[in-house]
């Protein structure tokens, strides 16, 4: 089987869901070749997670639909089987468009290896899963980032370059504003999230939050309370109408744990609840709890982290 | 400006999740469902504030069978002028968008807003897949959204931030949070739904590739292991040796 993966790259280096949509592929016992588009160095660190080559388009391109057609082209021209991307914010705009230029099924945010036809992925925001069976003969998957890993030690892969035909751009950039000027990783990828809640009581509070996640090299979070009242920005609202994460570790303080806060937090793989009341309902979806205030368990679990190593 | 928007049905968010007929269909019995809520919050809403602005109209476009009636008639009363049911089930997004595409295509609408995602499917295909079949520009994730002189002009998330963006029309664009506010529709709205429009249209043909072949309950949930407040690095240590994440 071959894949054509498509390859987002920040400063000419693969980023992070990238390498994981190409391991993901590998993993599926495909043949794996990259496609990268805009600056590159050398395979992009590529090779080492499992392509065997890496087709550059040099010209940077941002409108979608531009990208589509050449991730398009390019899987027409390697006799793609299966074209991965990752289920961010690019390759939800780029693998739809695909699955319709190659008349391919589409199988969103899969958290399971493609087995013949079949792939498992999360439905119900995380409240079941389904098995998705694809007729066509391409089929195109898109990897929930931070469910497979990156795999590592393959060779350096070759780099080839591409000119598709990519037509007029319909979308163009004209600006970017960061959301975290203190550099944390966007919480759709972060490996570790602290988060929390109306408990908190007011916005002059969040400093005991943010030294847990400083120490922890987590990311901050909120519920969608403490963002519509503007305590904290509204790209830190998590849950089913705000972000939806997946990290290995999620700390929530002060957070009852409706289930619609739950729906954007339960694939997290160890979550912690912290509540000055035991009936909470976090505690029913949590691995590990403390009844307890969060402005002593905070700090107080801030200072047994920092002694550990 | 002929707005379109996208709505579907979803179970309400509090709904048990269980599966009939050895667990290849949602088991509806007992649940309430509502319109999805990117669809209903964000969506529509924008595109009622941008028809209140500029003019225009506002028609609402739902695949589905008659169950989705009520949920139409909440859009209605929300504001939309008309709305279409494509009479199908849908069962693959890929259908969803060509049936859409098929109604909304030859320049009927300027714009397309559709939802982020569905709640039970969770998906983000339709969308894109709506965009390309309509060979219109796509905006997704957009948090903030106008049209000026025939541009539009969004913001959408990205890596670590929101990118502004400029797209021609004809335009489609997915709703995140930040587009708008939930508007709750009064008793006059609620009165005036009940006459708008609701056109019934049979499905033409659609394309589909992928179906569920089987839905599956996550495995049940351990005990939460409770720590006592004075011993957090007890849970240091477990995070550490037993869960591994530290
Ligand atoms: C359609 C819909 C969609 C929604 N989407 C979302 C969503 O995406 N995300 C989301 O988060 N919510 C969402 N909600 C809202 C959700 O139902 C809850 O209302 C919300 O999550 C509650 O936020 P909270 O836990 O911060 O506040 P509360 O429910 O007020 O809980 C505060 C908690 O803090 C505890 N507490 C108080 N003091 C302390 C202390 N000193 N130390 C420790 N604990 C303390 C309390 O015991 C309580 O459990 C949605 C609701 C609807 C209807
Ligand atoms: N059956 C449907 N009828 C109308 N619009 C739909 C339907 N399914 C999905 N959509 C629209 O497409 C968006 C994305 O859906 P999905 O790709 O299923 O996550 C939703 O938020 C809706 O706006």
């Amino acid at each position: 089987m071959k894949c054509l993966a498509y390859l987002p790259t920040h400063d000419g280096q693969a980023t992070k869901a990238g390498l994981e949509a190409v391991s993901y592929a590998k993993k599926c016992g495909a043949d794996v070749v990259a496609l990268a588009i805009g600056a590159l160095n050398a395979d992009g660190g590529v090779g080492s997670a499992g392509a065997s080559k890496v087709l550059h388009v040099a010209q940077d391109l941002q409108d979608e639909a531009q990208i589509a057609r050449a991730v398009s082209e390019a899987a027409r021209a390697e006799g793609a089987s299966l074209v991965v991307a990752p289920h961010n914010h690019v390759g939800r705009a780029v693998a739809p468009r695909v699955a319709v230029r190659l008349g391919a099924g589409m199988v969103p945010g899969v958290t399971g290896l493609l087995e013949g036809s079949t792939v498992k992925r999360n439905v119900f925001s995380g409240k079941a899963m389904a098995h998705v069976s694809v007729d066509s003969e391409v089929k195109v998957i898109t990897t929930t980032p931070n469910a497979f890993g990156v795999e590592g030690g393959g060779a350096e892969a070759a780099v080839e370059s591409f000119a598709p035909e990519v037509g007029e751009a319909s979308l163009k950039v004209t600006g970017f504003k960061a959301s975290s000027s203190d550099g944390s990783v966007p919480l759709p990828e972060a490996v570790r999230v602290v988060s929390a809640g109306r408990g908190l009581k007011g916005p002059e509070h969040w400093g005991i939050v943010e030294e847990l996640a400083t120490t922890l090299e987590a990311t901050t979070a909120c519920s969608r309370p403490v963002s519509d009242m503007g305590w904290r920005p509204h790209h830190e609202h998590v849950g089913q109408t705000g972000i939806t994460i997946r990290p290995d570790l999620y700390i929530a303080a002060g957070i009852s744990g409706a289930i619609q806060h739950l729906a954007g937090v339960n694939q997290s793989k160890v979550i912690v609840a912290i509540n000055t009341d035991p009936e909470a309902p976090f505690f029913k979806a949590a691995d590990y709890g403390i009844v307890g205030d969060a402005f002593e368990v905070l700090p107080k679990l801030t200072e047994a982290i920092k002694n550990l190593s | 400006m002929k707005i379109l928007v996208c709505i579907s049905k979803a179970p309400d968010t509090t709904s048990r999740i269980a599966f009939t007929e050895g667990d290849t269909q949602f088991d509806s019995n007992g649940v309430q469902f509502i319109v999805n809520p990117y669809d209903e919050w964000y969506a529509l809403v924008r595109a009622l504030e941008l028809k209140e602005a500029q003019g225009g109209s506002v028609t609402t476009i739902t695949v589905g069978e008659a169950d989705c009636d009520p949920v139409i008639r909440k859009a209605l009363a929300i504001g939309a002028d008309d709305a279409v049911r494509i009479d199908a089930n849908p069962t693959d997004a890929l259908q969803v968008a060509s049936l859409i595409a098929s109604h909304a295509s030859e320049g009927r609408y300027d714009l397309v807003l559709c939802g982020k995602e569905t709640i039970d499917h969770n998906g983000s295909v339709v969308g894109g897949m709506l965009a390309e079949l309509m060979n219109a520009s796509f905006v997704s994730l957009a948090t903030s959204l106008e049209v000026e002189g025939g541009v539009v002009k969004a913001t959408r998330e990205a890596a670590g931030g929101l990118e502004s963006v400029e797209a021609s029309l004809p335009a489609v664009v997915s709703a995140a949070k930040g587009m708008a506010e939930q508007r709750i529709p009064n008793m006059r709205g609620i009165m005036a739904a009940r006459t708008k429009p609701l056109n019934v249209v049979p499905a033409g043909d659609a394309l589909q590739a992928a179906s569920v072949a089987k839905f599956e309950l996550p495995p049940a949930k351990g005990d939460c292991k409770m720590i006592s407040a004075d011993q957090p690095e007890e849970l240091v240590r477990l995070l550490r040796e037993e869960a591994k994440v530290l």
